[in-house]
């Protein structure tokens, strides 16, 4: 979908970055890149380097950079769709209960369909954009970031350079305290859950403890608690446009 | 960044914080912290004291003889400028990209993820 937004705004220059963010590596990406079949750069972040370097802390993400090299719109929630239809989830015979609940919680988040527009008119006006904004307005709208959320950082850092040496009990440790200092940074959350059990049959979706092993689970929440914890609406904040 | 060495090259330094080393001190964009005597030497710069003067956590692993030194706290925000960070990337295929390679367009990072 950023491929066909790409077609249209590059010959007006923009270019298109995709990044994705996953400590499984190039190959857990490879599929859903190949099938995108992007002609712009499409990058691979095994260590979330995306968080540290532009404060992105949920997925998907964009961060609006000018000809000179300065950011006029920090990270924030970012999807090509321009409509989505309200949907109320009906249950699907014959899933597991927990994945029903899982996807009736996905059908209640929303997403802010301003965004294309808004970066169609900041490719059409640059600075004369509303939209663009100014260095102070950045830094500010980038979020804080206090000591804890820093070390947090650093533990999840670790937990990547852990995971990828195989090193799995290493990882969950550092990742369970990366997610205790950096609450608000959901995609910490989902790349420990997605990763933390194997062989429900719903892949990296499912993000919760297998069905009677719940005691091996080894983090503090897991994606259905916490969105029904945050609210499914609070899961994308709106765009302050 | 993750090191196991007290001391590490400029170049590693720099490339893995985003800070760079000028006669002012460790700089991102407009933001200038000096750092005293002793710090750098040109070649290497003690990992520690850096930390220290841009307020960056250290975390240490005893059991796998790991340190992890998490972002600077200079400003209390995600971003300490708006200037572009560095950021150098791998494609599928392990070709590097830098972002800096697209200065003079307008950009749009897209962050997403396959889980």
């Amino acid at each position: 979908m950023w491929q066909a937004l790409r077609e249209e705004l590059h010959p007006q220059g923009l270019e298109v970055v995709t990044v994705g963010i996953d400590a499984a590596g190039a190959e857990a990406c490879r599929p859903f890149i190949e099938a995108a079949a992007p002609t712009h750069p499409s990058l691979v972040d095994a260590t979330h380097r995306v968080a540290a370097a532009l404060g992105v802390v949920n997925i998907p993400n964009g961060v609006w950079i000018d000809e000179q090299g300065c950011i006029v719109r920090p990270a924030e929630p970012a999807q090509p769709r321009e409509s989505v239809p309200e949907r109320r989830y009906e249950p699907v015979d014959g899933l597991p209960d927990r994945m029903n609940d899982i996807l009736a919680e996905a059908a209640r988040i929303r997403v802010d369909t301003r965004y294309v527009a808004m970066l169609r008119d900041w490719v059409g006006r640059g600075a004369d954009s509303p939209f663009a904004l100014t260095p102070d307005e950045v830094v500010a709208r980038s979020g804080p970031r206090d000591a804890a959320a820093a070390e947090g950082q650093a533990h999840f850092e670790l937990g990547a350079h852990l995971w990828a040496s195989g090193d799995r009990p290493g990882a969950e440790e550092h990742w369970r305290e990366a997610h205790r200092r950096c609450p608000d940074n959901i995609a910490y959350k989902r790349q420990a859950w997605s990763l933390a059990v194997e062989g429900t049959g719903f892949d990296r979706f499912w993000q919760g403890p297998a069905p009677g092993h719940e005691d091996e689970w080894p983090y503090d929440s897991d994606w259905l608690s916490e969105v029904r914890a945050m609210g499914a609406e609070r899961y994308y904040p709106p765009l302050d446009a | 960044m993750i090191t196991t060495a007290e001391r590490v090259p400029l170049a590693e330094f720099e490339g893995a914080t985003g800070w760079h080393l000028r006669p002012e001190g460790a700089c991102q964009g407009e933001i200038c912290v000096p750092l005293p005597a002793g710090v750098h030497d040109g070649a290497t710069i003690d990992v520690a004291a850096a930390a220290e003067r841009l307020r960056m956590p250290v975390v240490h692993d005893a059991v796998r003889g790991l340190t992890a030194i998490g972002p600077a706290g200079v400003g209390g925000h995600r971003l300490e400028t708006a200037v572009a960070p560095d950021l150098v990337l791998p494609d599928l295929d392990g070709a590097l990209f830098d972002l800096a390679w697209l200065r003079g367009q307008k950009v749009l990072i897209v962050s997403w993820a396959p889980y």
